[in-house]
């Protein structure tokens, strides 16, 4: 087993590494259509909510399928990596705006007209009034989310990157170790999740109190 | 455009239709048993018992945790080797996603009861109403609906689980569409974006209802469940 530890940590650098980028351009993506919903843009309102119904409603596996061995054979070739970062921001974006979409909209409506009439402009009224409080109540499913991307790069290991999965499907293949490769999978899922999933917790505790004026 | 005919040669746009049946076949028994272990298991969560407490939540954090894909590895390869359990990988979905989904499900009915206000118990009792009938008349009808709605979703997220039974070998409809691209290499060797985007169309058809009667019961009910 520990000869086979280089391996993972390699592999859940890997898994780390494309699950964040994923998950950063997930937060971009999904602030952009939440903004493109939240002032009602005209067209884009459109495209971002037909984009949040399709990524929401199909498999990150057939999302990559179509990415990695689908779109090469009309001419468009990405390599693996990127049609991984691709796929997960393409799912998490819709996640992320959902999240930050309820946040926004569980603000009180009475908190946002008394912006508006002391007279502060939509840009403002989002950025003092409606944020702070929003945000606090998305963490917690933005939290969720986080985790749940990362879970979800585990199917990376079906394009052919070489990740947590991969590694231990190797293994087992190879060695035929498959209580050991096993183990050492779950126990790296463990050690990579776990803290990310108390931090969310001691977060969202934090920010419990963030909210103002709605029910209690 | 020229290999969007594949989909369509032979009996291919059958076997899909049977990949797709597998698929759903798959959800359905394991949405079934979910929810029916989930309401069990969610009335022990709310117990106060510290030890079902703590189990329950070992294994409502276990299922968060560990990837779906990593649970249909553990009972497909990890229980033949430990425990020579050979069981075909139809068994083994079910049961990983019968393990998962009832976690969830007993999460959501948790919030659900937890969710109700105290003064809404003690009001029936008040009433003179039994134990019994608090649940009936009072609990349940407020517990349910916030749970549907959520329940739903859940169901949703299963379908789209099923397509990683690809890997463990069970012949779904992402694993029909690959075998098609496959058998189809020289004679349409574009095939692949075309299949592989029905694939993804099937999977919206078949999901996409259902997240929008979830989306409906949710705002139907949401103003009730406030007052």
């Amino acid at each position: 087993m520990v000869k086979f530890l280089p391996m993972y940590v390699k592999a859940a650098g890997l898994t780390l590494r494309l699950g964040m980028a994923g998950i950063l351009l997930s937060l971009v993506v999904g602030a952009l259509c939440c903004m493109a919903r939240h002032f009602r843009v005209p067209v884009l309102d459109k495209v971002a909510g037909v984009y949040i119904e399709l990524a929401r409603n199909t498999p990150l596996l057939v999302q990559l399928f179509f990415l990695y061995f689908g779109l090469p054979k009309v001419g468009i070739k990405l390599d693996a990596e990127t049609c991984a970062v691709v796929g997960l921001t393409f799912l998490g974006g819709a996640y992320m705006a959902e999240s930050l979409r309820s946040g926004l909209e569980s603000v009180d409506r009475a908190q946002v007209e008394s912006g508006m009439c002391i007279g502060l402009t939509p840009l403002q009224n989002l950025r003092y009034v409606i944020l702070p409080q929003g945000l606090a109540t998305a963490i917690p499913s933005i939290g969720a989310n986080v985790v749940f991307l990362i879970k979800e790069t585990s199917v990376f290991s079906a394009v052919a990157l070489a990740d947590l999965m991969y590694v231990a499907k190797d293994l087992i293949g190879m060695y035929y170790k498959t209580d050991e490769a096993l183990l050492m999978l779950t126990l790296s899922y463990l050690t990579l999740l776990l803290p990310i999933s108390i931090a969310f917790t001691l977060l969202e505790r934090r920010l419990r109190h963030a909210g103002f004026g709605g029910a209690v | 455009m020229r290999d969007l005919a594949v989909l369509f040669k032979g009996n291919n746009p059958a076997r899909l239709m049977g990949g797709l049946g597998v698929t759903l076949g798959l959800s359905l028994v394991s949405v079934a048993l979910s929810v029916a272990l989930g309401l069990v298991v969610g009335v022990l969560m709310t117990r106060k018992n510290p030890v079902i407490r703590a189990l329950m939540r070992l294994w409502l954090e276990t299922v968060r945790i560990v990837p779906q894909l990593v649970l249909l590895f553990l009972v497909y390869f990890g229980m033949a080797k430990a425990f020579n359990l050979q069981m075909s990988g139809e068994t083994a979905a079910v049961i990983v996603f019968t393990f998962w989904g009832a976690g969830e499900m007993g999460d959501l009915v948790r919030g659900a009861i937890t969710s109700i206000p105290r003064h809404q118990r003690e009001s029936g009792a008040a009433l003179g109403l039994t134990q019994g009938q608090v649940w009936r008349f009072v609990l349940l009808p407020q517990a349910a609906r916030r749970l549907v709605p959520q329940a739903i979703n859940l169901a949703t997220r299963m379908i789209k689980t099923t397509s990683l039974v690809m890997l463990i070998g069970v012949v779904e409809v992402l694993k029909v569409g690959s075998q098609i691209i496959d058998a189809a290499r020289y004679d349409a060797p574009q095939g692949a974006v075309w299949v592989y985007g029905a694939v993804f169309l099937l999977y919206f058809l078949a999901c996409w209802p259902i997240s929008l009667l979830a989306k409906r019961l949710e705002r139907k009910w949401a103003v009730v469940a406030d007052a």
